[in-house]
């Protein structure tokens, strides 16, 4: 004897009066063991009663799955009552997942033929929630009869029934297209949005299917024209708009239809102008259909005036009181911004307006939005708002912001000043946020005005004066400072205030730097190559420098303790060249490729291993870039190192790159010829005012015991080098290593081809005549490179 | 798209869900936390389209129960909107005090 069941209704009593998650646990774990006790015992009279609790304690996200079987009795089972609750446990319970569905479509088959409407409904809507691929291909053709029946409640089930199968099996399309154009006259709204969403999905898989349906445009034309125009009825409307749902619908076929096609768009556009002129905005029915006519609008190849009008509409929803609307009318704008920019440049102040908004949602659009409206001739007003946003704005969109504000300074800077300004400007607000390489461009940005070194590091003093806890600022003002600390002391700039700066201030401030714990060790790196700098630019004496860089030299640090062991040792051995070493550094390419980096700092080595006395400045500086290169090993992207950041004793690998010769290198001579003695030498030179020149000169010399006489030579180069022969300074070569005979070769090579030389020797040596025709291999590179 | 549809009081427990895209049992509990959490940290002043991994979430508040429907992003949200307050009427014409 099985204890009355409980009622849905008092079930869900006692699940909601449980005060806690593990009170309503037991209940209805409770319960769910009654049930399976009745599914067990098959009692039929109450089955429906237990099924109904089992799919509401589903809902609240208990498992159900035993209750599968108990569905499809159900189902089979000839009451009404029976088969409504079966029929939802099918739609919640089964899925195309586990074999058991494929058992109801006999089930399903024969309810649909049955002809008793709300049956067929519920068969309908089972279909329609969870038919699988299968299932629908075998129960297509009862829909389809479905589709003409004469009762509409039936009929717009099936038509929904059909979307679903369409979406599962795209090959039933050519079963359910016929109707369609035949549905779209009836009057009743539901079967026209049926059949509305029909024919969208149907243009949406097949291109036939959209040139096929572009034949109805003008009825669906008509059809909206009859909702907008006609008056107030009461079975469909919804504040004073009528049927906006179908509006809607309508609106988002016609903008597939005339996607891309001429006739079509233009059938639409006084249709599309009259919608957006005659609906009545006051409440959000209108609204929303505005928006959907806005997207239309956009979407189709529309007459120029109604994309104004568009726009229009969109800048007034901008200035509508309710948010859900500036929302949406903010994410359209974003998306014209790119096809009708001038338009949208008219709303611009409004945009700017909404960067005040409270709600997160709408603030980012407008950031999004106002970032896309900057260009060259608002560039500074929309800075100045921009940056006044950044201040204020939440932290999660400071990243997005401060690196828009970065990106747009750098494409629309109207002068440098203003865009060294604008970048301290962000870095001191939102320093945190800015993305790596804005430290390295707001170096080469600096270096590369000239005129504004001054003022810059005046700036960036003041600025490090008051905060050092921004990395990226630290880090740009250390380098600043270290660059040009001399201007900073000379106390005058016409573009700020005279600041009187103080020596000890200058290096006080960068050693707290240096032992602020707030500091990353790159900053500390840049700090401590700033002082090093330093101690060339400042007058006084440099114990104090020296102090602590001493200091560091047992830093726990290893890049740190690097440096500082380096620059100590550049105190101690190399204060000679300590002057030239630590001068200015020219601007860096941005892109300036591995190679440049690599030859220069060869050239350095060079330098360094010789010892020469104070080298010349190009050379000293190219060593300051090594330097500046060994500061960028801890991630500054624009200095990539070449070399690998072994610990202690880079500047031993230094010494031991190997010496490339210096620009003006003589080129070796070249002998080309030797037979009993006589031999021929070719030298080459290259004056360095004329690079396509070439001099040879060509001596010949005689070691043996016999003269040689009659000496001649003649030479030929290949036809795109021009050769001149000069006069040779005699004919006669005297025995035993005599006065030799030399000969100017003129060659003019524009074009640096490749040197190719011929040559042809007469002479008479041992009262024999010597004929000798050989081209000369071997000729060094430099002589045409 | 419609990808789902809750109603949900302001303790957090579900009064109505409706899946229209099968999404595993043990992920709509996790789901539907997400979505309530988002939806009640808003404050009056702010709009109701909420940006939620790839859904778009439009709620409205009736008293003490949030009705919340998921979207994808082909869909018209003050369509969508309108649609839950029609619900919300029908609803109220079959029964009676439906969101007290």
């Amino acid at each position: 004897m099985v204890a009355p069941s409980l009622k849905l209704q008092d079930l869900i009593e006692e699940i909601r009066g449980a005060k806690t998650q593990a009170q309503e646990r037991e209940v209805i774990q409770k319960e769910c063991a009654h049930i399976r006790a009745s599914f067990r015992d098959g009692d039929p009279v109450h089955r429906h009663r237990q099924l109904a609790k089992l799919l509401y304690v589903h809902m609240l996200g208990y498992p159900a799955h035993f209750g599968q079987m108990e569905c499809l009795k159900l189902i089979a089972s000839s009451r009404f009552t029976d088969k409504r609750v079966g029929y939802l446990g099918a739609m919640l319970l089964l899925d195309e997942r586990h074999d058991a569905h494929l058992l109801i479509t006999n089930s399903i088959k024969n309810d649909l033929s049955q002809g008793i409407q709300p049956v067929q409904g519920l068969a309908l809507c089972t279909l329609s929630t969870m038919g699988s691929a299968e299932m629908c291909r075998d129960l297509a053709p009862e829909v389809e009869k479905l589709l003409l029946q004469p009762s509409p409640y039936v009929r717009k089930k099936a038509i929904l029934t059909a979307v679903h199968m369409i979406r599962k099996v795209p090959e039933l399309s050519s079963v359910f297209l016929p109707p369609c154009v035949h549905l779209l006259h009836e009057r009743h709204h539901g079967i026209l949005l049926g059949t509305i969403t029909l024919i969208t999905e149907l243009c949406e898989r097949s291109p036939a299917a959209l040139r096929h349906f572009r034949k109805v445009v003008p009825q669906l034309v008509q059809i909206l024209r009859t909702l907008v125009t006609t008056g107030y009825s009461t079975e469909h409307s919804i504040s004073g708009v009528s049927d906006p749902f179908l509006q809607v619908q309508i609106l988002r076929l016609l903008r597939i239809l005339g996607r891309n096609h001429e006739e079509s768009s233009e059938t639409m556009n006084d249709l599309l102008a009259q919608v957006a002129t005659n609906t009545d905005t006051s409440r959000n029915a209108g609204n929303a259909v505005l928006f959907e006519t806005v997207l239309t609008i956009m979407d189709i190849r529309s007459a120029a005036g109604l994309r104004v009008l568009a726009v229009n509409i969109l800048g007034r929803f901008l200035l509508n009181s309710d948010r859900n609307i500036r929302y949406v009318a903010l994410t359209s704008l974003l998306r014209l911004v790119q096809s009708d920019h001038s338009a949208v440049q008219r709303h611009r102040p409004t945009v700017v307006d909404c960067l005040q908004e409270t709600d997160a949602s709408l603030s980012r659009r407008a950031l999004e939005l106002s970032l896309a409206l900057v260009n060259s001739s608002n560039v500074r007003a929309m800075m100045q708002e921009l940056q006044a946003f950044l201040e204020s704005c939440p932290p999660d969109l400071r990243a997005d912001c401060a690196s828009g504000i970065l990106l747009a300074a750098e494409r629309f800077a109207p002068t440098k000043r203003w865009h060294i300004d604008t970048i301290l400007h962000v870095l001191t607000t939102a320093g945190t946020h800015v993305r790596d390489d804005a430290v390295a461009n707001l170096t080469q940005l600096i270096g590369g005005a000239q005129e504004l070194h001054a003022y810059s590091v005046r700036r960036l003093y003041n600025a490090l004066a008051e905060d050092i806890s921004q990395q990226p600022l630290v880090q740009v003002a250390a380098w600043c400072i270290g660059e040009y600390g001399d201007l900073l002391l000379e106390g005058n700039c016409e573009e700020i205030e005279p600041l009187q700066v103080d020596e000890e201030e200058v290096l006080a401030l960068l050693e707290k730097v240096l032992q602020s714990h707030m500091s990353l060790p790159a900053t500390r790196g840049y700090a401590l190559t700033a002082l090093m700098k330093l101690s060339t630019r400042l007058q006084g004496d440099n114990n104090r420098i020296r102090q602590v860089v001493s200091i560091y030299r047992s830093c726990l640090d290893v890049e740190l303790q690097q440096r500082a062991v380096e620059y100590d040792t550049l105190f101690r051995k190399y204060d000679h060249m300590r002057a030239a070493i630590l001068e200015k550094m020219p601007l860096v390419e941005r892109d300036g490729p591995q190679a440049d980096e690599e030859a220069k700092e060869s050239k350095a080595a060079a330098q360094l291993s010789e010892a020469a006395p104070a080298p010349t400045e190009p050379q000293a500086s190219q060593l300051l870039d090594l330097l500046d290169l060994l500061d960028g090993a801890s991630g500054d992207a624009q200095h990539p190192p070449p070399l690998d950041p072994s610990p202690g004793g880079a500047l031993v690998y230094l010494l031991d790159l190997p010496c490339a010769p210096p620009p003006p290198a003589p080129i070796p001579d070249l002998k080309v010829f030797e037979r009993e003695g006589v031999q021929l030498n070719l030298s080459f030179i290259r004056p360095p005012e004329n690079p396509a020149l070439l001099l040879i000169t060509a001596t010949a010399t005689n070691s043996s015991e016999g003269d040689v006489t009659d000496f001649i030579c003649q030479a030929a180069v290949p036809k795109s080098l021009q050769l001149q022969l000069q006069a040779p300074s005699g004919n006669t070569v005297p025995a035993r290593g005599g006065l030799p005979i030399t000969q100017l070769f003129r060659i003019l090579n524009p074009n640096k081809a490749p040197l190719r030389l011929k040559l042809r020797l007469t002479y008479n040596h041992f009262h024999q005549s010597v004929q000798e025709i050989f081209e000369v291999n071997n000729l060094p590179v430099e002589s045409w490179q | 798209m419609i990808k789902f549809f809750l109603m949900v009081n302001k303790q957090g427990q579900t009064r109505l869900s409706k899946y229209y895209e099968h999404v595993d049992i043990n992920k709509r509990t996790l789901l539907e936390t997400e979505v309530i959490k988002s939806c009640l940290s808003r404050s009056n002043e702010q709009c109701s389209f909420i940006e939620y991994k790839d859904f778009k979430l439009i709620y409205r508040q009736y008293a003490a129960l949030f009705i919340v429907v998921g979207v994808n992003d082909t869909e018209n949200e003050m369509a969508i909107y309108e649609f839950i307050h029609n619900f919300v009427e029908v609803l109220d014409e079959y029964f009676s005090r439906v969101v007290s």
